[in-house]
């Protein structure tokens, strides 16, 4: 295989792996149920693009051909994500979740 | 009765079959008969809720916009990410923020978009189809936020929709 798509798919993993990781810590760390919201739908969103990009470049050296259901598995993530992510505010607001001190503004009644 | 046999969203169906075609392993008999009748089925189970498609829309404003959200979301990934690490805490906020978009299309393509980049989750839209409430991870000015959401998102959508 070619040396520089080595490096490539190494480089993508490592950072694939590292950002995933931080997703995972973020939703450990961080204070309230809102704040965790963030760390799923951008971090780990970044980090399953950069690993799936590696599996592109991987199979596409080794000359199976372009990868095109690594692209559609990004992009049904891209796709899904947000919705995920607003399902769940949606439904932390109605029950009426705690926020963390020093949050700005409120979330609204409906 | 011919309904039931019609595709009501030729757009949808035509995507569907297409994507199917490439999920199975190489066209095939089967690939192609499965894959219509998933592009007939899916939009007729959905049909009730889709609104209705807009009037005009400028289609080829779409990779433009595609482009701008790509590279913010990975500058967003990274700052979110430093923020995570970082000991300081986040400050979070809440924002209404006021909607000039009209049409449910292109206001859930703006709801995702803001879920996706920098440190915003939209998490509701308010009955009426007027605010959007975003929670911001960490902000310390709410009339920033708004700005340039209006400018980077709001303003092309709205070329697309007009």
């Amino acid at each position: 295989m070619n040396p520089f798509a080595e490096y490539a798919i190494a480089f993508l993993l490592l950072l694939g792996g590292a950002f995933t990781l931080i997703g995972a810590i973020g939703l450990a760390r961080l204070p309230d149920f809102f704040t965790r919201l963030h760390g799923p739908t951008k971090a780990t969103t970044l980090g399953v693009g950069a690993i799936m990009l590696s599996s592109v470049i991987y199979f596409t050296a080794r000359g199976d051909g372009i990868g095109i259901s690594e692209v559609l598995i990004t992009v049904f993530l891209f796709m899904t994500a947000p919705v995920s992510a607003n399902i769940l505010a949606k439904a932390a607001m109605h029950i009426g979740v705690k926020t963390m001190d020093g949050t700005e503004g409120k979330p609204w009644e409906q | 009765m011919l309904d039931r046999l019609s595709f009501p969203q030729p757009w949808l169906s035509l995507i569907l079959f297409v994507t199917w075609q490439f999920l199975s392993d190489g066209i095939s008999g089967g690939s192609l008969v499965l894959g219509l009748i998933l592009a007939w089925g899916i939009p007729q189970l959905t049909q009730g809720f889709w609104p209705e498609p807009p009037a005009f829309m400028r289609f080829w404003l779409m990779p433009k916009y595609l482009v701008r959200v790509l590279k913010d979301i990975v500058i967003a990934s990274f700052e979110v990410a430093a923020l995570i690490i970082s000991p300081r805490k986040p400050r979070p906020a809440f924002v209404c923020y006021p909607l000039e978009l009209e049409h449910p299309l292109a206001i859930s393509i703006l709801a995702s978009t803001i879920s996706l980049t920098p440190g915003t989750v939209s998490a509701d839209v308010s009955d009426d189809q007027r605010l959007l409430l975003i929670h911001a991870l960490d902000t310390e000015d709410e009339q920033e936020v708004i700005n340039t959401i209006r400018k980077r998102y709001e303003q092309p959508l709205l070329e697309m929709f007009k």
